[in-house]
């Protein structure tokens, strides 16, 4: 891109920069003041009070919530795990090989991605009802829904977003690498585990992480799916605000936000980290040397 | 140097088989296995065909160049040898034992690749070593080849450094390590040179060349640079769309080119259109003959090869000294620095003759009438 | 010189070794090279096996059995019946209620993509048109609320607009009595446009950030004023970018529930909420059915529109 000759200038650049600061003003406004509401001792959510830990304090004390946080960490982590490796296979299937029924492979791979929540939902409802009580005829058990079946469905859409990232991440990768390292007597399990592996690894963990935090956030998919005692955090959540707007909600609210700004903070260290890895790009000496795709 | 050079050009005009004894320069080659044994290797994409039925064979310790513009298939046949594709048809041996079916890895043959291909995410001695580690080679072993390896390419100090932190010669030459630590039997090296500055080109042409001669290797090396393939190489290939033309020592290439492509691609060159009037002349279509040695059949339709530079220009009038002669008029002048090229419009085509650049030389100029003149035996006659 | 036979069936999709049909090399055939193709995609079946068939079982299936349910018909118990076969269901979906519920959400869908679209436009412009370190840093400012939790995010603005909020706070300090945005169609487009303006904003930039500004130099060059320089220039240049942000807003503010649950109320009753009474409170599961099923296909079609257009991956 032309460097700054199309830069705004005057009225214009006025416009934009106060376009941008409302724009920054309108996304920090809601969670700024809410961490701050989160302090104050009053049991009306939005106005000051005074300063206090009590609600922090209530959230490490109420039961029902750490029952909640301990399902979404149980359910995140086998989450993540499975889907990490599915969707890292599905995205080197699709990116280094050509098969029969790719292209159908491929489009299913996309579709948990754009269908909203919702539908996903009534899906795994009905799949899981269905399943459940065949399950229950034919094997005289009584089984219902719960951990297992948040699980599973977490896991449905998550290898999807998985695979995207890692796709990404292989595309860019150049395949003259794992060729040089045939040429080097590799065999194909040996050019998986030296070369490909650690060349994708930025992608794989900015996956798992995409995958922890779509499990720890999905409300309405789990809200359909969970059984009774097996609620997860948001879902919980989700209820009480439905019920009131209560000071410890916001307490709740505001260690959501914290963990998940974290888990953001993290996966762009890592893709930075990643990034600068990748290229050979040669210093200088005058000569043109190669540009490995970064 | 003696060499003995029989070609044909068929009648299809497709395949020219080559059936040059191994080049004597390499010291009693003759009569051993050949290192790189191609016989009528064919690679088909789907309806595209690459590589068109070709056969050659690479001495042992030859440096062998594959030359042809983008798209012959020069690529295509290095990576056959090199395993990184499998041929379609034909036999490829690597000193006498068939490998054509055979995965990279089992082949023992290692490649520089056009980009180096360096890993990214190893340092330089992890990178040299790579090789040696896949076979599980021992590792104070590794080391020490590694270091053997980095000293033959004069980079002994870079080991810890990271690919991305040497310049684009270094990276090669690191390349060029990371193939040679393993002793292949056989080096490829495709397009190693094309991504360096000129002057830094030149020198590797050189350390290439003298590396080899050390190393006794044979070195297998793709490229679309004409100047740099007549440089370096003992023999040259050169192939267009698939074919293989002509397999010769630059010498022959250059002086007796087997078709009109190798002729044309090779250094600059005019064609003068004619008829083989007898074995010992050629009529040009202007009616001139010319003194020419040629087997071809009488009445078959050749070019004369006339290279720039075999050809001296001279005001029209003064003497050709007995050389065959054309005449023209000069129609541009194009001023090199060390010679001058002036383009001559004969009466049916235009032709370039490129003088040296002396104090003596007679300065034409445009509209001059002159007289273009040759030497008898520097020309060579193609049929197609 | 051995000749190869036809090679035996491909090899076992072993990783830790490397074998191919013939131990020695042998000369190369046309059927060896589509076997080791052949084997090559095999291999290629194998890996994406495990994730292909985990996706047929717990999507494709789950799909064809919301499909299957929607023919379905509820009963007295609300329980379903799916032996008859038929499409009340789906007539359900042509009454008055579905039909506003369906044109309100249509409504507020369309609302939330051209505001996104207004404030996102100049916003991405800007960022565009910044130092790459700049660039950088207001991107990730842009994505740290995009990751954070999206009932969080609502439930800000839910504490926001409340009575006793620093809005309605604000409001009354300037006599305008408390604010009573909540719970109405303008807090959801409210909530709906802050959860999806990252999604407009980010195709934008990338469209825009392609664009050579030379062109922009150009055209004020030649006499254009800031306004016709962006609708004739900058605008159909980065038309993907605006067709790639549309279809990323509309589509999840089509299906969206957790937002009209938040900031919306009884009167403004969307899709996303509709459906889901079906399943828990109303027990017609095969409207639910049909409804959520009849939105997957739209959705469908619009990707399918949206990658027809040139349209990238997200």
């Amino acid at each position: 891109m032309s460097e700054s000759t199309a830069r705004p200038r005057g009225g214009t650049k006025a416009f934009l920069s106060a376009n941008a600061v409302l724009v920054y003003l309108f996304f920090y406004a809601p969670i700024i003041l809410l961490v701050v509401f989160s302090f104050s001792d009053n049991r009306n959510v939005g106005t000051w009070g005074g300063l206090t830990f009590d609600w922090y304090r209530d959230f490490a004390r109420n039961e029902p919530i750490q029952d909640a946080i301990w399902v979404s960490l149980r359910v995140a982590f086998v989450t993540t795990v499975v889907s990490v490796v599915l969707g890292t296979m599905a995205a080197l299937a699709l990116e280094r090989f050509r098969f029969r029924g790719q292209r159908v492979f491929d489009a299913l791979l996309y579709l948990p991605i754009i269908i909203p929540d919702v539908t996903m939902a009534v899906m795994m409802l009905l799949f899981f009802s269905q399943s459940i009580d065949i399950a229950n005829d034919v094997f005289g058990t009584q089984w219902g829904k719960g951990l297992t079946t948040i699980t599973l469905s977490h896991i449905a859409f998550c290898i999807s977003f998985v695979s995207v990232v890692v796709r990404a991440r292989l595309n860019g990768m150049d395949e003259r690498l794992e060729e040089a390292a045939l040429d080097l007597y590799a065999t194909r399990w040996q050019t998986f585990r030296h070369v490909t592996l650690p060349l994708i690894a930025p992608g794989v963990a900015g996956g798992a992480l995409l995958a922890l935090t779509l499990s720890l956030d999905d409300v309405v998919i789990t809200q359909f799916v969970a059984g009774p005692g097996s609620t997860t955090l948001p879902v919980y959540v989700f209820g009480l605000i439905r019920r009131g707007v209560t000071p410890l909600i916001n307490a709740v609210s505001v260690v959501m936000l914290v963990v998940s700004i974290v888990l953001v903070l993290l996966s762009l260290v890592l893709q930075r980290r990643g990034g600068t890895e990748q290229s050979t790009a040669p210093s200088d000496d005058g000569a043109v040397g190669p540009r490995a795709a970064a | 140097m003696a060499f003995d050079i029989s070609f044909s050009t068929g009648t299809d005009g497709d395949t020219v088989t080559d059936t040059a004894q191994t080049n004597t320069r390499t010291d009693g080659a003759a009569g051993r296995e050949p290192a790189v044994g191609i016989t009528g290797i064919t690679k088909r994409f789907g309806d595209v065909v690459a590589v068109d039925d070709i056969t050659l064979e690479i001495a042992d310790g030859e440096f062998f160049a594959l030359l042809g513009p983008s798209g012959c298939g020069k690529t295509t046949t290095l990576r056959m040898i090199a395993g990184l594709e499998f041929p379609t048809e034909g036999s490829l041996t690597i000193f006498g034992q068939e490998v054509g079916t055979l995965p990279p890895n089992k082949r023992p043959v290692n490649t520089v690749f056009q980009n180096y291909a360096l890993f990214p995410h190893l340092n330089i001695n992890d990178n040299v070593g790579f090789g040696l580690k896949m076979r599980k080679v021992d590792k104070r072993e590794i080391s020490s080849r590694v270091d053997e390896a980095l000293a033959m390419v004069r980079l002994t100090h870079m080991g810890t450094r990271r690919p991305n932190q040497l310049s684009g010669g270094q990276q090669q030459r690191i390349a060029l390590a990371r193939a040679l630590v393993n002793r292949p039997k056989v080096l490829l090296l495709d397009e190693p040179l094309g991504a360096l500055d000129l002057k830094l080109r030149q020198e590797m042409q050189t350390e290439l060349k003298t590396l080899q001669r050390e190393l006794g290797i044979t070195f297998v090396f793709v490229t679309h640079d004409q100047e740099e393939a007549l440089t370096m190489s003992d023999r040259i290939a050169v192939m267009d769309r698939g074919q293989l033309l002509q397999v010769d020592p630059p010498e022959a290439i250059y002086e007796r080119p087997a078709n009109r492509f190798v002729a044309d691609f090779i250094g600059q060159t005019n064609l003068l259109e004619g008829t083989v009037e007898s074995s010992d002349t050629v009529c040009l279509l202007n009616g001139a003959r010319i003194p020419l040695t040629t087997d071809l059949p009488a009445g078959r339709p050749v070019a004369v090869i006339l290279r720039p530079e075999r050809a001296s220009i001279r005001r029209r009038g003064e003497a050709t000294a007995g050389r065959s002669a054309v005449d023209g008029v000069v129609r541009s002048i194009t001023y090199l620095g060390n010679a001058i090229v002036y383009r001559v419009g004969l009466d049916w085509m235009e032709i370039d003759v490129r003088e040296e650049n002396r104090p003596d030389s007679e300065r034409l100029e445009a509209g001059d009438d002159v007289t273009v003149s040759w030497d008898d035996r520097a020309v060579a006659v193609v049929s197609e | 010189m051995t000749i190869a036979e036809a090679p035996p069936s491909g090899p076992s999709p072993d990783w830790t070794d490397d074998t191919l049909p013939v131990d020695d090399g042998a000369e190369a055939t046309p059927e060896f090279e589509r076997a080791a193709e052949r084997s090559k995609a095999r291999r290629g079946f194998l890996i994406a096996l495990p994730a292909y068939a985990y996706l047929v079982l717990f999507f494709a299936v789950p799909l064809l059995i919301v499909a299957v349910y929607s023919f379905g018909t509820r009963n007295r118990f609300g329980d379903t019946e799916l032996s008859g076969w038929n499409l009340d269901a789906y007539r359900k979906l042509a009454e008055p209620l579905v039909r506003d519920i369906a044109l309100r959400s249509l409504w507020l869908a369309i609302l939330t993509t051209v505001i996104c679209l207004v404030i996102a436009y100049p916003f991405a412009y800007f960022l565009a048109t910044r130092t790459p370190t700049v660039r950088n840093v207001m991107l990730v400012f842009v994505m740290i609320p995009f990751w954070s939790n999206f009932l969080v995010r609502n439930f800000a603005w839910r504490v926001l607009l409340g009575t006793d909020g620093p809005a309605s706070q604000l409001t009354e300090a300037v006599g305008l009595g408390p604010t009573r945005i909540l719970f109405t169609s303008t807090a959801v487009v409210l909530g709906l446009v802050y959860g999806f303006l990252p999604f407009m904003i980010l195709p934008l930039y990338a469209a825009i950030e392609r664009i050579d500004l030379g062109l922009v130099e150009a055209s004020r060059d030649l006499y254009a004023s800031g306004w016709q320089t962006f609708r004739r220039v900058l605008l159909p240049l980065s038309m993907p970018g605006v067709i790639a942000g549309s279809i990323l807003v509309f589509i999840p503010s089509l299906g969206a529930y957790v937002t009209p649950e938040i900031l919306g109320g009884a009167k403004t009753t969307l899709l996303g909420s509709y459906i889901v009474t079906q399943f828990l409170t109303a027990r017609n599961w095969p409207v639910g059915a049909s409804l959520s099923f009849t939105l997957t296909i739209i959705m469908l079609f619009a990707t399918i529109l949206y990658f027809r257009k040139g349209g990238r991956t997200l």
